[in-house]
């Protein structure tokens, strides 16, 4: 049968190994689309997946681990949000000393629950579906957070893009000025939405210590938040595109522990660094005007086209203070 | 009479963005400790003691401030630019690089002074091209500096896993303890007994007096500075500020392609991995806390440097994580940030009293 094959297997473990990035990639997403950076990403994914496992670990539910990730994540945000809007100061500087912090303080923090087994997300095969060709063991046969990932894309998609709710989010992130004269609340919806954004970050978090990468360890973590973060730009601040992105660098990670047995002579570093340098490759690719260069060598038609599937420009009011007084 | 409180108000007011973050950074690791039930004087004390406690403590932490030291005065230069190099971790990486090629290539030279200058050569080149590379990919691909300098951190990495594990492995067999130790004469010649290097400390004072005196005195540091203070219409103004953003760039990475040599030549007189060991991001929060400022700079890494070379004193002394140091480090610039926010808004408050 094809679902025991290798590569539909790879498939499947690529789309379990992105959950979290598409947790952590669509939570940044909401923020900076309210106009809030959160650059913590890399720190505050470590110190939640640590407060994560060990919260579940103490209580023995998985629940509780996410409750306490996301608890972390949330507050860490609201911390650089209130950093901007309240005190004024620069959302990169405090989010990157945050990053800085949290690595440091998941270190100490969670030094006597290294390498210790605990409990983890159960799988949970849905019946019929899961026998489908392919798409059954991708996305029928894995994990509740992996359901859940799957979930908040299209819930974020459909919020952004179908509701009322999404149109005053664009519009606080666009142009904060003019909503706030037709009446919203620009700074507090820009909390709201960095606390979402926080506590989903914070999911990702659990979703390494608990499902993809089990249990704790030193920088047991690190490097995906800054993945993460690329992958929003990347995304192009769409929500299915940056799930589509999360899958690409899922993808190269297991691409690696593949390939290098059919390629040994390809050090191991190559393929270590692969992600990295994609992530640098990708970014020029959709950076500013890149996609016209590119496609000055293109008939018109298919111009238009690449113009509109490679657009990545951010919210235009994107780490700017908005002065409400 | 009635100035002498007014004296101390000031006097307060000129050291309290300083000594309270500080104080705030102290009371929080205090927090820390106590819950990993352990005496927080009896921590701070190891820490201070592993720093100041011997003449070798102290030259370690003289030699530990002279990359941070490099590498913030880059810095400097990149943030007058407006620009985060949080890529300057790579700038060290690829200097080691650069320096350890040289003592590969040419293993036989016999002159120290010949073969030092070399290999603080090969260093400069290192860190120069990666400085390059990454103000290439800012200023005509158009990407975020932060994560094209983070990925560029992680590809010098592993490069220098690869050249550890395949071209540069030792003769007994490929080890990720590093390559072939450097000969004597590729080593720094050391002060007495102790593990500093005259050289390397001046090489770092150079460094801080020639930004201090490039982005003061210039005109170049001058026109940085605009671009940095005014990037929207900087970024309308083209191609000749383009190159200016290379050259902050460049510059940045002769200086932490220097700290990277010296990473090699006069600390660990070998490549390994992890070469960076951090000072890059740590550049970072110094230059934060030093508000900018070239002549506070040295005072910042001071405090850095003994914290970073007092906090493995944790571990053997008190069984407790040296990531404390780290926390120490990034809680104070954290406080020092929050409680400047608070001032300026106070302050504002009392300018709109009328007061």
């Amino acid at each position: 049968m094809v679902n025991d094959a290798l590569w539909v297997k790879t498939l499947a473990s690529v789309i379990a190994a992105g959950s979290p990035l598409v947790f952590a990639g669509i939570g940044e997403m909401l923020n900076e689309k309210a106009g809030i950076t959160n650059l913590s990403l890399d720190g505050s994914i470590l110190l939640s997946a640590m407060a994560g496992f060990v919260a579940a670990y103490a209580s023995g539910s998985v629940l509780w681990g996410f409750a306490a990730a996301m608890a972390v994540g949330s507050i860490i945000a609201l911390i650089v949000a209130s950093s901007s809007i309240a005190l004024k100061q620069d959302q990169v500087a405090v989010g990157f000393v945050l990053t800085l912090l949290c690595t440091d303080l998941s270190t100490f923090l969670g030094k006597s629950y290294v390498s210790i087994p605990g409990p983890s997300v159960p799988h949970l095969t849905i019946p019929v579906l899961a026998e489908l060709p392919v798409i059954g063991p991708m996305f029928f046969d894995q994990n509740i957070v992996v359901y859940a990932s799957f979930i908040l894309v299209l819930a974020a998609w459909f919020w952004i893009n179908h509701t009322r709710q999404g149109l005053n989010l664009r519009a606080i992130g666009e142009r904060p000025e003019s909503a706030f004269a037709r009446g919203l609340p620009v700074n507090r919806m820009r909390y709201i939405y960095t606390a979402i954004g926080g506590a989903l970050v914070g999911c990702a978090g659990a979703a390494y210590s608990l499902s993809v990468k089990l249990g704790w360890s030193q920088g047991h973590t690190a490097g995906f938040g800054w993945v993460a973060l690329a992958i929003v730009i990347f995304g192009g601040w769409r929500p299915v595109r940056v799930a589509l992105g999360a899958y690409l660098f899922g993808a190269l990670k297991s691409l690696g522990s593949i390939l290098q047995p059919v390629y040994p002579n390809i050090p191991s570093q190559v393929f270590q660094a692969a992600p990295f340098a994609l992530m640098v490759v990708a970014l020029l690719v959709v950076s500013a005007s890149n996609p016209d260069k590119l496609g000055r060598y293109l008939p018109t038609g298919l111009r238009r086209a690449l113009a509109h599937i490679m657009d990545a420009s951010g919210p235009s009011g994107l780490g700017k203070r908005f002065e409400q007084d | 009479m009635s100035s002498e409180p007014r004296f101390g108000l000031k006097l307060w007011y000129k050291v309290s963005p300083v000594l309270l973050p500080v104080f705030l950074a102290l009371a929080f690791a205090s927090v820390l400790l106590l819950g990993a039930d352990a005496n927080p004087l009896e921590a701070f004390g190891s820490i201070v003691s592993g720093a100041f406690g011997g003449v070798n403590n102290i030259t370690d932490v003289a030699m530990s401030m002279v990359p941070l030291m490099l590498c913030s005065a880059g810095m400097l230069i990149t943030f007058a630019a407006g620009l985060w190099n949080i890529g300057i971790e790579g700038q060290i990486i690829a200097g080691a690089i650069g320096a350890t090629f040289v003592v590969q290539t040419f293993p036989d030279i016999t002159s120290p002074a010949l073969f030092i200058t070399l290999v603080l050569l090969g260093g400069v080149v290192g860190g120069v091209f990666w400085g390059l590379l990454l103000g290439l990919i800012r200023a005509y691909g158009g990407v975020n500096e932060i994560f094209a300098g983070l990925g560029l951190n992680y590809v010098g990495q592993a490069i220098t896993n690869y050249l550890i594990l395949g071209p540069w492995k030792r003769a007994e067999g490929a080890t990720m303890s590093g390559t072939e130790p450097f000969p004597e004469a590729a080593r720094m010649s050391t002060l007495g007994d102790t593990r500093a290097s005259l050289l390397a400390i001046i090489l770092a004072v150079v460094a801080i007096v020639a930004v201090y005196y490039l982005l003061r005195n210039t005109r170049w540091g001058l026109r940085l500075k605009a671009i940095g203070l005014n990037d929207e219409a900087a970024r309308r103004l083209g191609i000749k500020d383009r190159k200016s953003l290379l050259m902050a760039f460049m510059v940045a990475g002769i200086m932490a392609g220097l700290a990277g040599a010296v990473q090699v030549t006069a600390v660990r007189y070998r490549l390994i991995p992890g070469v960076s060991g951090g000072i890059g991001y740590l550049s970072q929060l110094v230059v934060l806390l030093s508000g900018l400022r070239a002549e506070i700079v040295p005072l910042v890494v001071a405090f850095f440097a003994a914290v970073q070379v007092g906090s493995p004193r944790l571990e053997l002394r008190l069984g407790l994580d040296a990531s404390l140091g780290g926390v120490l480090q990034a809680s104070v610039v954290f406080f020092f940030v929050i409680v400047r926010g608070i001032r300026q808004r106070l302050a504002e408050r009392r300018l709109a009293r009328g007061q």
